[in-house]
């Protein structure tokens, strides 16, 4: 029986196979950050431990900076205290620290990839659940809490156990105006928050393989949205092409051999998944969530669901809730209903192409009077680019405000927040109650779908509008 | 870690499903360096009005004296969203020594074994039996027996663990102990894989 790209990933890295139980797994890069990493340092320092291969950790400081005047100190006490604590950590045990004022600093998740430190056939974590991201490249990445944080630290290798493996494949055209955010979200409303929950996920068919890396990054970043531990996507020549030339990136002869290991990481045809789905592309159109799980989503022109008509008590009490707390109403749809505030950021849609694909839109227009628009690039070197391309010309006249990188409003912990009550169109990857700052409204979109709304002043199907305006 | 062998107690129940860890601790309780004191904020914005922790909302089970207990029972997919472990701190600061749903997320299942909290998975029946019960019910968990029993009928369910989670669970061992004994055969490795 062929072997399928997890496992061959997985076989490579399994240090020990304990009896009835684990596998200790190695681990190649590891990173951290300031929220889910101080008390791991405090662990292995309580036990007169050192970290083991300092050399395979990258940190950076994301969730609690502040995303303007990032040269003055951190306002917030906590905040402060919290980037302070990552920034003697890393020093007193030699860990390389992107941090504040450094010119790679950015949203973790961003800048992995954008430096060429996520590889293809590596294993990759990181105190984050959107560590899934890096699989985009072939790897095996996922997020792990801190107690786990400390064994990477202990000993570059964790205790996991192999999950089931779920392949998703998706065939065919995208219709035009439809994004990898919207698939993402279309498939996680077909299966719901906890479809995958267990599994690793393989995206693949012919959609997923017309993607360009950046997109394939938005779909693997939102794997943990149906529960699932990661996913991942087979390298091909596109992730090569990404890879090569950037900083971190093997170079010469090393290229040549890596790309030649590379080139193995693919599932065999006769490779067996324990599930596997299959989805249409040409039926995806653009999609926005109205509940508070990312489950909860409906194309652009759709309705919400009635609560009544749904039978099992415990979905319909769940949806009930949701509309409760999001203000909504069954049966309605979302189209044409005013939002307060576009966020156009987060590890899942901040990099130079969402950025772009923006700039294409808006460029010319203005943004609508009762609409704030915050756009924050995922890394000071997509800041760096959205500055030489000129899109940030483009977004401050037609009214945007630009940020500086990090999480920002994606989850409600720094300066960034939305204010009760109002509405906010994020093409982030996460609609909890409270999470873009407590009891703000989150409706996750794509930023083409975030871009029509910020013009518009609702929310838009991005298709209809050169009819609109 | 403590060594947790039995929990008999009563119960708090929570009916609602997909509890996201920003529930049970939302994202502004993160800043701290240390992991004690996150049980204050346990549940804070469905415990409080307004962010002021000086007004329990009445009808939130927390804030009602008659539902106490070592145990929380909630509602499928408990515990899904957010890695942080910070969810598994606050429920074991709280006082909470096991959970039980008929779902629970990965992450969270980790973050709370390697805290010695206990992720109890039970039927969709036996978690709508639990909910049907009054608040002076009691539970018993062996965690050795796997076994899960409403001392008031004698209903009972069989839970999954591994073998491995279990002696540690049973003995307080955690992984760390585990893979620094194992040390040697780490660097044998990495030399291999160079
Ligand atoms: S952008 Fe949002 S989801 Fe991504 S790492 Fe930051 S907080 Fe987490």
């Amino acid at each position: 029986m062929g072997k399928t790209l997890f496992d061959k990933i997985w076989e490579k890295h399994v240090v020990q196979k304990i009896d009835d139980g684990p596998s200790v797994l190695y681990i190649d890069k590891h990173f951290i950050h300031e929220v889910t990493s101080p008390q791991a340092f405090n662990g292995i320092e309580k036990r007169g431990l050192k970290v083991f291969r300092p050399q395979q950790i990258v940190a950076t400081a994301d969730h609690n900076v502040p995303t303007l005047n990032q040269h003055l100190p951190i306002k917030d006490e906590l905040s402060r205290l919290q980037v302070q604590q990552l920034i003697e950590n890393c020093k007193k045990h030699d860990i390389e620290l992107y941090g504040l004022g450094h010119p790679f600093q950015g949203i973790v998740h961003v800048i992995g990839p954008e430096l060429g430190i996520t590889q293809p056939g590596m294993t990759i974590v990181c105190g984050d659940s959107h560590t899934s991201t890096h699989g985009a490249f072939g790897a095996i990445a996922f997020g792990i809490g801190t107690s786990e944080v400390e064994m990477v630290f202990a000993s570059q290798c964790l205790l996991q156990t192999k999950p089931d493996l779920l392949r998703i494949n998706i065939e065919g055209e995208l219709q035009d105006g439809v994004l990898s955010k919207d698939i993402i979200l279309y498939i996680i409303s077909k299966i719901t928050a906890s479809g995958a929950t267990g599994y690793f996920v393989e995206y693949a068919g012919s959609a997923i393989k017309s993607l360009s890396m950046e997109a394939r990054m938005t779909i693997c970043n939102m794997s943990i949205e149906m529960g699932a531990r990661g996913g991942m996507i087979a390298p091909d020549e596109t992730t090569y092409a990404y890879i090569k030339g950037r900083q971190f990136a093997p170079s010469g002869e090393r290229w040549e051999k890596k790309l030649n290991d590379w080139k193995q990481l693919y599932s065999d045809a006769d490779a067996v998944f324990d599930k596997e789905i299959y989805i249409n592309a040409a039926e995806i159109e653009p999609m926005i969530t109205y509940g508070t799980n990312p489950g909860l989503g409906i194309s652009i022109n759709g309705y919400i669901p009635v609560a009544e008509s749904i039978a099992d008590e415990g979905e319909r009490k769940n949806i009930v809730k949701a509309l409760q707390y999001m203000g909504l109403e069954g049966g309605k749809q979302l189209l044409g209903m005013p939002v307060q505030h576009v966020f156009i950021g987060s590890c899942t849609n901040s990099r130079i192409e969402d950025l772009r694909l923006v700039a294409g839109l808006v460029k010319g227009r203005k943004k609508n009077e009762h609409v704030q628009v915050m756009i924050v690039p995922g890394s000071q070197q997509v800041a760096r680019q959205v500055h030489a391309e000129g899109l940030d010309q483009v977004f401050l006249e037609a009214g945007f405000e630009i940020r500086q990188a990090g999480c920002s409003a994606c989850l409600g912990m720094n300066e960034d927040k939305i204010p009760a009550g109002e509405y906010c169109i994020s093409t982030s990857n996460r609609n909890f109650e409270g999470r873009q700052g407590a009891g703000a409204r989150t409706l996750l979109a794509s930023p083409l779908t975030a871009a029509a709304a910020a013009i518009t002043g609702v929310v838009t199907d991005v298709r209809t509008l050169q009819n609109i305006l | 870690m403590i060594p947790l062998k039995t929990i008999c107690s009563r119960f708090v129940p929570l009916p609602m499903e997909n509890i996201d860890t920003d529930q049970i601790i939302p994202a502004r309780f993160l800043k701290a360096t240390t992991r004690d004191g996150f049980g204050k904020n346990l549940f804070r914005d469905w415990r409080y009005e307004n962010n002021d922790d000086t007004q329990p909302k009445k009808g939130f089970v927390l804030n009602q004296p008659e539902y106490t207990g070592e145990i929380l029972v909630a509602g499928k997919n408990f515990g899904c969203g957010s890695s942080r472990e910070h969810a598994a701190w606050a429920l074991q600061d709280y006082g909470f020594k096991a959970v039980v749903s008929s779902f629970f997320a990965d992450i969270f299942k980790n973050n709370a074994l390697n805290n010695g909290v206990l992720p109890v998975k039970v039927s969709d029946a036996f978690l709508s039996e639990l909910f049907a019960l009054g608040n002076e019910a009691t539970i018993s968990i062996d965690v050795d027996k796997q076994t899960i029993t409403i001392d008031q009928t004698g209903a009972q369910e069989i839970f999954d663990i591994n073998i491995y989670k279990k002696t540690c669970l049973i003995n307080g061992y955690d992984d760390i102990d585990y893979l620094l004994s194992n040390k040697k055969a780490i660097e044998a490795f990495e030399a291999k894989m160079v």
